[in-house]
């Protein structure tokens, strides 16, 4: 081989090298460059708050903290800082351990935690959860990794994935092997989903001699943001059990819902309100992770997936896929117990804890409606709301121009549109093409949160650029 | 009973390694249509075969047992033998009584509740170097917070930390760009599996025994483990010529090796090599254009008198070798040493050699998980950069290191006498790690025993143990074996064991 080298490129896994994970991708790595080189750049390209001077919530830093540190609360002093009920609860969550937040735990997670999250699944719902089917993970994406290794055997085996989607899927899927089948979203009825469409791919992929397994969909959407109604959830449920597909519902947004005409309702709940048959027929996967909402604690990397009506002996295998990374990390653990149990009325923290919660709650609703309603007013740029999670996914519509030009600079045409955003407002975004979209549209992935204050200068600042591009690329007939 | 996989006791692959028989039946097809019987898309006929070829003992079928043992001793107590479980079966330290090490704890609560460094109230509680250790790390984080998805290769301020710790450790530099910041050491691993596999024709060779998370990885990337023997007789001596003999049948047999992992010190047998045998291996790894996994993860584990820690790359150094001559991954974590903060989930490999485009794909590999838990991080990067002489946290903590490493010593030492005084035991000494790996001698009876209930001889014994006793062990056909011969392993780092003895 040319390098004399063990690893050289061409003998390495080709599924390695055909994975594409766009969010910390080319334009990523180019941002990091220039802010090497000194610019000042806005990191819009992944959901990530406590970046963007999201502060993290008082009273679970504060239990995390004597949770790492034990011994303060041995000390007489440990009152002036922290509060009766941050102790208690601390001391709650090391209870269920065997040695604090140092020893491994249970491969799937403390028992209390998931004991508490099957109370909030409960709560949530209006139905009982079995702690024993829900797996606590090093994130969200840990799980979604693990669930699709056991699923996908060999490229015969599809996983249907939402176009646009979060990367994650179609990276997870390359690296493991699999097919992933498409499933258009329709942008101009809100992104909304169509079962018809659903009908196509799984038609199309089947002629293929693929074997469509997975239905993976994301409620709240990333990068797109709509919240499902209990209807499209219930085809969803009985197409897939009509199919005989494991359905995926990727949740994590549960709690970043920006209007109120489609409040969150999960996958389960309305499984478990269509009563046998179908509640007993449909394997179903729900990902939750305490990375976003209002407590965005993407660094903890705590996160779990729930199992309904999955076979028993598949469960003791993903168990086993586990047991082979011991345990997750036992901090994240109780930062997902923290989520799922927070402060209530009457506990000393609860006013607090309320007003932090709310206040970035509100100010994530406000700003959806900030950049949704900066980028319609730019020229060429259209774009749906945010009706939750973290993004804004606005089309811009290319002139010709600017499409040729890309082509000669040897971009696809709405990676040419961000690079040149980026070196010219410091503003990093993703790509559309990171995410999937429609042939010939153009997509720009931002996320809703920088703060409220750099709001306005932000699309200001996109405002100002796009209108640049635009006159430099107007097409020939619009310059006459 | 189900058509399909035979999900008995584990049966033994050629090459040591515990491998799952299967017998995959016609269900495989089953999920074309809608006018089957009910069947799950995803029941254990139509799983990934590599998952169901993946064993991982150390949590295995006899842990299992025990979790079961220890829920009847909840809801009736007096139903065994025994008052408690005691598990053996891992290297998990806290579980078990150990302490950690107060400063390392100071530190990370600090940066997970940073406003606590603008209170005066902060100094009655904490000690004055943490504080100023802990305001200097959230300073160089972005946001100033362990809440952020950081950079997927780590925090840059950790890595600098950790490539400083590596150098001042070797006496040779340590580059932060090489240096992959993980979720324990076993992430890393799996990634270096996942970039050198592409089939089963692609191997690695192993120790045998070894820790099973390599021929759990190997089998879940569908490679090929191809075993090399460390001799009981010699201390488990690692022996040149076995490593050359294994490699020929490889390529006899069609396997392209890619790498040699190395278990320094050793799990389960705890040998620490020598500088000379390091070299051998070095050169072999050069010769022959393999990769050197080199799991370094005991380190700080070493309690045989004259036996100090090289790591890999330090010998490479020493002997004039470049990144253009061999490729040297080394793993460290967090759960080991004597600081055991195995639940924190902290570790890194440093990978040094590989041409840029294929450390690339490295970086792309590690940034679909974003990143590993940020808090992790930090502690790693405290672990490689303790406090120093005359740091006013240093005399503390030295004391705590010092007791756990000399229990540890005293524990190794005392544990392997004991099983050498048992009737049908021998055991090697535990120069290091945290585990002893006794042989034992079974009678002919017990051996058809086992086989009449249907398990290895290894496996009975064990389980016979547990029922009576509640001690957990791992059997060590859970890590491969020369042959017949049955061998368990115990973790020393359980306190109780010096009351029992």
């Amino acid at each position: 081989m040319a390098s004399g080298k063990v690893m050289d490129p061409e003998n390495l896994n080709e599924n390695v090298k055909k994975t594409v994970y766009a969010v910390r991708g080319e334009l990523y790595l180019r941002a990091s460059e220039l802010q090497k080189e000194g610019k000042k750049i806005i990191f819009t390209n992944v959901g990530n708050p406590h970046a963007l001077g999201q502060k993290p919530l008082t009273f679970p830093r504060q239990v995390m903290a004597l949770c790492q540190a034990p011994f303060l609360m041995d000390d007489p002093h440990v009152g002036l800082l922290f509060p009766a009920d941050a102790i208690a609860k601390a001391k709650h969550y090391l209870s269920m351990t065997s040695g604090g937040v140092g020893a491994y735990s249970d491969s799937r997670g403390l028992p209390g935690v998931r004991q508490e999250v099957a109370n909030f699944i409960l709560q949530r719902d209006g139905y009982p959860s079995d702690p024993e089917n829900i797996f606590l993970t090093d994130g969200a994406s840990k799980g979604v990794a693990q669930v699709l290794n056991a699923l996908i055997r060999d490229e015969k085996d599809g996983v249907l994935v939402p176009i646009p989607q979060y990367p994650l899927y179609s990276a997870t899927i390359q690296l493991l092997g699999g097919t992933l089948v498409p499933y258009y979203l329709t942008e101009e009825e809100n992104w909304g989903m169509s079962i018809n469409e659903l009908r196509r791919s799984v038609t199309e992929a089947r002629r293929k001699g693929i074997c469509v397994r997975g239905l993976v969909f994301i409620n709240p959407g990333n990068p797109t943001g709509q919240c499902l109604t209990e209807k499209n959830l219930g085809e969803l449920i009985e197409f897939c059990i009509q199919e005989r597909i494991v359905l995926m519902a990727d949740e994590v947004y549960q709690q970043n819902v920006y209007q109120d005409e489609r409040p969150f309702i999960s996958a389960r709940k309305v499984l478990m309100g269509m009563g046998p048959p179908a509640s007993e027929a449909l394997e179903l996967v729900s990902f939750h992770t305490v990375s976003k909402g209002f407590l965005g604690e993407c660094g903890q990397r705590g996160g779990y997936f729930e199992m309904t009506n999955f076979h028993p002996k598949t469960v003791d295998e993903l168990y086993k896929v586990s047991s082979i990374a011991l345990s997750p990390n036992v901090s994240g653990q109780i930062m997902m117990g923290l989520m799922v149990n927070p402060p209530k009325p009457g506990d000393i923290s609860y006013p607090q804890y309320e007003a932090e919660s709310k206040a970035i709650s509100l100010s994530l609703r406000k700003r959806a409606h900030i950049m949704t309603d900066g980028f319609n007013a730019c020229e060429n740029v259209v774009c749906n709301f945010t009706e939750g999670a973290m993004y804004s996914f606005p089309q811009v519509k290319l002139p010709q121009a600017a499409v040729a030009a890309a082509k000669k600079a040897g971009k696809a045409p709405d990676v040419f549109y961000c690079l040149r955003l980026l070196e010219a407002t410091g503003i990093s975004t993703v790509p559309g093409s990171g995410f999937g979209q429609k042939e010939g549209t153009f997509h720009v992935r931002t996320t809703i949160l920088p703060s409220e204050k750099d709001m306005p200068g932000i699309m200001e600042s996109f405002k100002k650029f796009n209108q640049d591009f635009m006159a430099q690329y107007a097409d020939a007939k619009s310059k006459l | 009973m189900q058509s399909g996989v035979d999900t008995s006791a584990p049966v033994y692959s050629k090459n040591g390694a515990a491998v799952r028989e299967q017998t995959v039946s016609s269900g495989l097809n089953q999920s074309k249509g809608s006018s089957m019987p009910k069947k799950n898309p995803v029941s254990i006929q139509s799983i990934n075969p590599k998952v169901l070829n993946a064993e991982y003992a150390v949590r295995g079928e006899i842990v299992i047992r025990a979790q079961a043992l220890a829920e009847e001793l909840k809801s009736n107590p007096g139903s065994h033998p025994f008052d408690e479980i005691i598990y053996c079966n891992i290297g998990n330290p806290q579980s078990l009584g150990q302490k950690p090490i107060t400063f390392f704890r100071e530190v990370v609560a600090l940066c997970d509740h940073p406003s606590l460094l603008d209170k005066p109230e902060t100094h009655a509680l904490f000690s004055s170097d943490a504080i100023s250790r802990a305001s200097r790390i959230i300073n160089k984080i972005p946001g100033q917070t362990t809440g952020a998805y950081s950079h997927s290769q780590g925090v840059t301020v950790c890595r600098d930390d950790i490539a400083a710790g590596i150098a001042a450790r070797d006496g040779y530099p340590a580059n932060p760009e090489d240096i992959f910041v993980t979720d324990g050491a076993s992430p890393g691993v799996h990634m270096m599996m996942q970039l050198l596999l592409s089939s089963e024709k692609d191997g690695i060779l192993c120790p045998i025994p070894q820790y099973p998370l390599y021929s759990a990885s190997i089998a879940l990337h569908g490679g090929t483990l191809v075993p090399y023997y460390l001799n009981e007789n010699s201390g488990w001596g690692l022996e040149l010529n076995e490593l050359k003999k294994r490699l020929q049948e490889a390529h006899d047999a069609g396997t392209t090796v890619r790498a040699l992992v190395v278990i320094n010190p050793g799990n389960p047998t705890g040998q620490v090599l020598s500088e000379e045998n390091q070299q051998d291996i070095v050169n072999f790894c050069k010769d022959e254009g393999l990769v050197l996994l080199a799991d370094e993860v005991y380190q700080e584990n070493i309690y045989a008198e004259g036996k100090t820690f090289n790591s890999f790359k330090k010998v490479a150094r020493s002997m004039g070798l470049e990144d253009k001559d061999i490729v040297i991954v080394s793993f460290q974590s967090v759960s080991k040493g004597y600081y055991g903060e195995c639940g924190r989930r902290g570790g890194y490999m440093e990978v040094t050699g590989l041409p840029k485009d294929v450390k690339d794909q490295l970086y792309k590999l590690a940034s679909v998980n974003l990143c590993s838990n940020v808090s992790g991080q930090i502690l790693v990067s405290l672990v490689m950069n303790p406090p120093k002489p005359g740091d006013s946290s240093y005399e503390q903590f030295a004391r705590e290191r010092d007791s756990i490493l000399s229990s540890l010593a005293r524990r190794a030492k005392v544990l392997t006498e004991a099983m050498n005084k048992l009737e049908g035991v021998s055991c090697n000494a535990a120069e290091g790690a945290m585990y002893v790996f006794p042989r034992l001698y079974l009678p002919k009876k017990a051996q058809i025993a086992a086989g009449e209930a249907g398990m290895k001889a290894d496996v009975f014994y064990t389980r016979r143990l547990l029922d009576s006793t509640g001690i957990v062990m791992v059997p060590g056909s859970g890590f491969g074996q020369v042959c017949a011969t049955s061998l368990k392993k115990m973790a020393i780092s359980h306190t109780l064991y010096e009351e029992l003895i």
